[in-house]
């Protein structure tokens, strides 16, 4: 394996602290290394920006539910589909690119880790099956587990050890990552048409409720000792007046310690906070809470968040909130894709059109950036746009030009054509920090790696962890006389490098990698009473059998990274 | 033309906004497909003029027999384009302006999500007339298409606006899920007239053999059409479909039929 | 002796059975019996035995007469036909696994072909509707367990999916469904008299080719607008009556199949249908399910769909991809002669297309790989027998409700056989070759 030395350039490597020194970083065997042999490749990396490979925290981009987004919007691809190119697979889509696509955009951007957000157990061949044809990044997926019927059932019956046995088979068999958490208990409603719309709505039949599932479910993840936290979607996305219900579930962690051996700090990681950070009680009306949620997090130490930045983009919305979905279509009249999975969980898909000419579109703008502006420790609030939800993640270049750049976010407040509401209904007009090269780091590399429990691995450019480095063409010493120049630096790196291969040169795909599917393979105590009931539930209740359901054969992922978590004790 | 391809040609270079500012042989140099392959213009076509400066001054003829050509006038903007015999797909698809003259038939898809300008077909036109493409909640929302002859099914497809006008007869499906526009036809139609449709306008003079049970009788009207009065019965619908509302009023769809 | 192999996973059609059980000979070459599986199954699975099979690839002489020649061979004559068509089209994948349909996909991008599978002449126009309208569906688990209120609309599963009623749809005892049978309502519109139409509570005998418009007089119903007499041939008072049973559920589901995708307005009809299902939601948990035919149509879809983001009848000719039924569709081609060369696998066009399309099908440079000799085999110039995925080699399939099950392998192929994904794969190599890719 080659070897190489990037020279000369400016390193932000919030692990090692180095805020923009000129430093030079050391490949070797995929790893980084404190010095680099003779015959190492030199890069030049003078007047560039050096950091590590970016770390993707949560986007749909493979899986079931966005195959049906891709299946049912030849629009989304109609005259901007990019053609075969060599090496280089054919790819599509603006909202939802296909799988070869999606790699090599990622790539191009400097990504080099991405979660898939949502995977339906049931669906796990699915999710492989596109995870293993996205190219060149590494890929994990967190099963779904918050409307989950075994997972109900052992929290009302506060049975923890229970609940992390089952949980622990369910990632072993699915060769999952982590707990997600979406609507939980209201996509089980769903599945009746109704919903749990806070927190202390009980599930019908299962008379649960949300608070219930969620508490259970972060003492199940501690008891565990799993790398991430549970991760969580929470109740009432996307209605007015949601962050009364974002505040309770935040506060559901409190009291709670992160227990485990991978340096993760937080017990609850709320995922794209924008959707759930809104006041008012109706679309007239509609404000931003960005303050009062972020209030609440600067001060809580064992929460992390990720933003959901909405890009103004014609896109597509798919999530687990099947009742969220089903409203959206009620309002918006675009086609709706729903499925209901058994015993699990659901999915709904439907197109949305983020217009600058409409007020709560540029509120909710503001709203994902008022949370990153507004975040004390950019070690706990991370870079997402909930891909594609509120907005196609290539956007991220532009997404780190209005946080780096008042000037840039005042030319797209002018833009609007409700300016005067936008500045009225949120403080975005009052916000003029910039976020540094540094805390950018921190929100998309350091950051997320550290919450996913990879710090040893990825996330920085410590000798010893993983060579996923990227060498943008930006000079952090010269003042910038255009924002958008950001925003082109940002979407073409001049060199990626994964795993020590270089992938990435000049904005252009040089080589596939050889992607890891990373998942967590949890050991726990033999515990009969579990394996019972879920041999019941699959005679009864499921409609494939057991043997077929934990059959996830080495074909669906050729190259499996697994981290041992050793729950025994 | 001369070399007639074995399959069918790809022209999706044949406009006026295309050939504006070129010379004849810039022209012949334009990429042509047949199946995987690229050629040009100029090795099926003898190309001679010159174009104008700008689209609009420009005046496109082709001549022979393009019968196996396709998007012919695709996404034209200004200009003229006259086709002086029978084409394929997609003729004039994704126009926003100018003038296209088919002096014979079309095949599917002419006009797709047409936002201007002005399609005369002579002779026939085939299935998907004026839609939109696959997928996309918006289709026609401008200009105005004529057609001599006959229709094919699925005419005005997802319509928002502009009209579209039949002497002849159509087949199946006339504006199903439109949510404006116009389509009136003077000959005879068959069924699944404004099915799914949300708002617009459809005028036959003609029969129609079987309506739609969304599409409820309301009187008898005098319009004037093309020029000429009439009384026609009127129906107003879809009433199965979802309906929007002016000033508190609901607002259907209009059907008239000639009486 | 014998063994026998459990959760097999049956690969006939889109119900996906997964419980079946195999009697295999110990030294895993034959297999004697078939548990569990309905009759269509059990024979696929005991025809696989047949003595006579073909074994290796017959390319075919001047005089018709059939020539055996070895796999290396037929994979140069298949590359060389694909590399150098004008517009080739690779047609079928629908009775194989994700695997081969995926290398598939690479040669196919690599010679710049269409790709177009069963579906074309199937539930393609379901998909269409799916476009334009979106899908309200679920798992068959959730039917198994849930609903109440089951209507089977041009669709005749007691023949098409024989056991989909005793294991998802009519007879199971699911978790909120412990009478059976007996907890739910079923309706049945089609124009015969059907062994399905004979278990209904419901039967209406539609008048063909007017399910668009009884399907909107239902939706008529559920706004209580007027609606004239009859519909469709049904009594508007019967229509009242289905539209107010199927609202009383709790949880309901459309069922259809060809006798809706495939009769006049095609994807309108389901469209209507799914916004039938959708209208129907404002009242009670509604989904709707197309019965897919063949047991991996719907991963070719998948596949196709993730790694070109079409479901089915994509060209691929112009070095990116592109998407238009009645353009890129294979009957189309076929009709207006728009390809040069014919690659069929894992399926039967011959059997299933219009006549007019096979004959040119028979005209063309052609190669078809099949384990049977069928109609599409007798009409192409090469023929290449392959193992049967889900009997002699595993492989992942999707069911009609697009869950993923990985078939698996029951027995050896006979000696010397390979699978649809070993034979691509040779031509896969022999095509880069060509191209100058290598």
């Amino acid at each position: 394996m080659a070897e190489y030395i990037i020279k000369n350039g400016h390193v932000f490597d919030p692990v090692q602290g180095i805020k923009g020194d000129k430093a030079d970083v050391a490949i070797k065997d995929g790893k980084i290394v404190a010095k680099a042999g003779s015959g190492a490749k030199v890069i030049d990396a003078k007047g560039k920006t050096v950091m590590a490979g970016g770390v993707e925290i949560h986007a749909h981009i493979a899986g079931p539910k966005v195959n049906v987004g891709r299946i049912y919007r030849p629009e989304d691809k109609l005259f901007t589909y990019t053609p075969t190119k060599g090496n280089q697979r054919m790819g599509g889509g603006n909202s939802i690119p296909t799988t070869f696509k999606t790699g090599y955009l990622y790539a191009k951007m400097g990504y080099t880790t991405a979660m898939e957000a949502a995977m339906p157990p049931l669906f796990s061949r699915h999710v492989h099956e596109e995870i293993r044809d996205t190219p060149i990044i590494d890929e994990g997926a967190y099963p779904v587990l918050g409307n989950n019927w075994f997972v109900m059932e052992y929290i009302k019956n506060n049975e923890v050890e229970n609940t992390a046995a089952y949980i622990a088979w369910l990632l072993r068999a699915t060769k999952g990552y982590a707990i997600k958490s979406v609507n939980p208990g209201g996509t089980e409603a769903w599945a009746w048409g109704l919903n749990c719309l806070s927190i202390h709505d009980p599930v019908p039949y299962f008379d649960i409720t949300p608070a219930e599932i969620t508490k259970g479910l972060i003492e199940a993840n501690e008891f565990l000792g799993l790398p991430h936290s549970l991760h969580i979607h929470p109740n009432n996305l996307g209605n007015p007046g949601n962050y009364t219900t974002t505040l309770d579930t935040l506060k559901l962690a409190e009291g709670y310690k992160a227990k485990n051996k991978f340096g993760r700090e937080q017990v609850m990681h709320l995922t794209h906070t924008q959707f759930h950070s809104y006041g008012g009680d109706n679309w007239a009306n509609f404000e931003s809470k960005a303050k009062e949620v972020m209030d609440y997090v600067n001060k809580a130490k064992n929460i992390t968040i990720d933003t959901g930045n909405v890009t103004l983009d014609e896109t597509t919305t798919m999530t687990a909130d099947g009742p969220f979905e089903h409203h959206l279509t009620e309002l918006n009249h675009l086609k709706w894709a729903n499925v209901d999975v058994e015993l699990e969980t659901a999915a709904g898909v439907v197109p949305y059109i983020y217009s600058p000419t409409i007020s709560v579109c540029a509120i909710q703008w503001a709203i994902g950036l008022e949370l990153a502006l507004m975040a004390k420790d950019p070690m706990r609030c991370f870079i997402t746009t909930d891909h594609p939800n509120a907005g196609p993640f290539t956007r991220y270049p532009r997404v780190i030009k209005w946080l780096m750049s008042a000037k840039a976010r005042e030319i797209q407040i002018n833009a609007f054509k409700h300016k005067d509401k936008v500045l009225s209904q949120s403080s975005i007009g009052t916000q003029d920090r910039e976020i540094s090269l540094y805390e950018l780091a921190q929100m998309t590399r350091a950051g997320p790696a550290k919450a996913l429990g990879l710090s040893n691995m990825i996330g920085g450019l410590k000798p010893g962890m993983d060579a996923d480095v990227v060498v943008y063409d930006f000079s952090p010493d010269k003042p910038v006389a255009n924002p958008d120049q950001i925003e082109a630096a940002f979407s073409k790196a001049a060199h990626v490098f994964k795993s020590g291969v270089e992938v990435v040169t000049n904005g252009e795909i040089v080589n596939n990698g050889n992607k890891r599917t990373i998942w967590v393979n949890a050991k726990v105590k033999e515990n009969p009473q579990v394996m019972r009931d879920i041999n019941e539930k699959f005679l009864k209740y499921y409609s494939v059998s057991q043997a077929n359901y934990e059959s996830l054969g080495h074909h669906f992922i050729p190259n499996p990274y697994a981290i041992e978590v050793d729950a025994t004790q | 033309m001369k070399n007639p391809p074995a399959l069918y040609l790809e022209a999706d270079n044949v406009a006026p906004d295309k050939f504006a500012g070129k010379n004849a042989s810039q022209i012949a140099d334009l990429h042509v497909h047949e199946g995987n392959t690229t050629s040009t213009l100029g090795k099926y076509f003898e190309v001679s003029g010159t174009a104008g400066a700008t689209a609009a001054e420009t005046r496109v003829i082709v001549k022979g027999d393009v019968k196996k050509v396709k998007y012919l006038g695709m996404k034209m903007s200004a200009g003229e384009l006259v086709v002086e015999g029978s084409t394929d797909q997609y003729t004039g698809a994704w126009m926003t302006g100018g003038n296209i003259l088919v002096k014979g038939n079309v095949e599917a898809f002419a006009a797709l999500a047409m936002k201007g300008g002005e399609l005369v077909i002579e002779g026939n036109a085939g299935n998907y007339l004026g839609a939109a493409y696959r997928g996309d909640w918006r289709g026609m929302s401008g200009g105005k298409i004529f057609v001599k002859g006959n229709a094919g099914s699925d005419v005005g497809m997802y319509m928002l606006g502009g009209e579209i006008v039949i002497n002849g007869n159509v087949d199946v499906h006339v504006m199903t899920h439109a949510e404006g526009g116009k389509v009136i036809i003077k000959g005879n139609a068959k069924s699944k007239l404004g099915g799914q449709l949300v708002d617009g306008t459809i005028i036959v003079f003609g029969s129609i053999d079987v309506m739609m049970p969304g599409f409820k009788p309301a009187g008898i009207v005098e319009l004037e059409v093309e020029g000429a009065k009439a009384k026609f019965a009127h129906y107003i619908g879809d009433t199965g479909e979802r309906k929007k509302k002016r000033k508190g009023q609901i607002v259907y769809g209009n059907l008239y039929q000639k009486a | 002796m014998t063994k026998t192999v459990t959760d097999v996973v049956c690969p006939f059609c889109g119900t996906l059975c997964d419980d079946l059980e195999v009697v295999v000979s110990d030294d895993g070459k034959h297999l004697t019996e078939v548990y569990n599986a309905c009759v269509i199954g059990t024979e696929k699975f005991l025809h696989s035995q047949a003595k006579d099979r073909i074994t290796r690839p017959r390319l075919r002489q001047e005089d018709g007469s059939w020539k055996e020649i070895s796999y290396d061979e037929a994979a140069e004559y298949t590359a060389k036909m694909l590399a150098k068509a004008k517009k080739p089209l690779m047609y079928g994948w629908s009775s194989t696994n994700c695997e081969a349909q995926s290398m598939g996909h690479e040669i196919a991008e690599m010679v710049c072909a269409c790709v177009d599978n069963t579906a074309a002449v199937c539930h393609g126009t379901t998909l269409i509707a799916v476009q334009d309208i979106g899908i309200p569906s679920c798992t068959l688990g959730e039917i198994k367990n849930r609903a109440d209120r089951i209507l089977f609309w041009g669709c005749n599963p007691a023949h098409a999916h024989p056991r989909h009623m005793s294991r998802y749809s009519i007879f199971p005892r699911g978790f909120f469904t412990g009478k059976g049978q007996k907890s739910r309502k079923m309706i049945v519109v089609d124009p015969r008299v059907t062994d399905t139409a004979k278990l209904a509570d419901v039967h209406l005998q539609i008048e063909q080719g007017r399910d668009y418009e009884l399907l909107n007089a239902f939706r008529v119903a559920l706004n209580n607008e007027w609606l004239p007499d009859v519909v469709a041939g049904i009594p508007a008072e019967k229509i009242r009556e289905a539209a107010n049973l199927c609202k009383s559920g709790r949880f309901g589901i459309i069922f259809f199949g060809m006798g809706v995708t495939q009769t006049l307005s095609k994807n309108h009809n389901i469209d209507e249908a799914i916004a039938l299902t959708k209208h129907l939601n404002e009242f009670t948990k509604f989904s709707i399910m197309p019965m897919r035919g063949h047991y991996n149509v719907t991963g070719s879809g998948e596949v196709l769909g993730w790694q070109f983001g079409f479901p089915y009848s994509v060209d691929l000719t112009r070095g990116f991809a592109r998407y238009n039924p009645g353009d890129t569709s294979t009957i189309d081609l076929l009709a207006r002669g728009e390809v040069d060369a014919f690659f069929t696998i894992a399926s039967d066009p011959g059997a299933h297309f219009p006549i007019s399309r096979v004959k040119q099908i028979a005209k063309l440079p052609s190669v078809c790989i099949d384990p049977h000799q069928t109609p599409t085999s007798g009409v192409s110039k090469l023929h290449v027998p392959v193992a049967f995925a889900g009997i002699e080699v595993g492989g992942n399939a999707y069911r009609m409700d697009n869950v993923p099950i990985d078939l698996r392998k029951v027995v050896d192929p006979p000696a010397g056989m390979l699978t649809d994904e070993e034979f691509l794969t040779k031509v896969r190599d022999r095509v880069k070759q060509l191209k100058g890719l290598a």
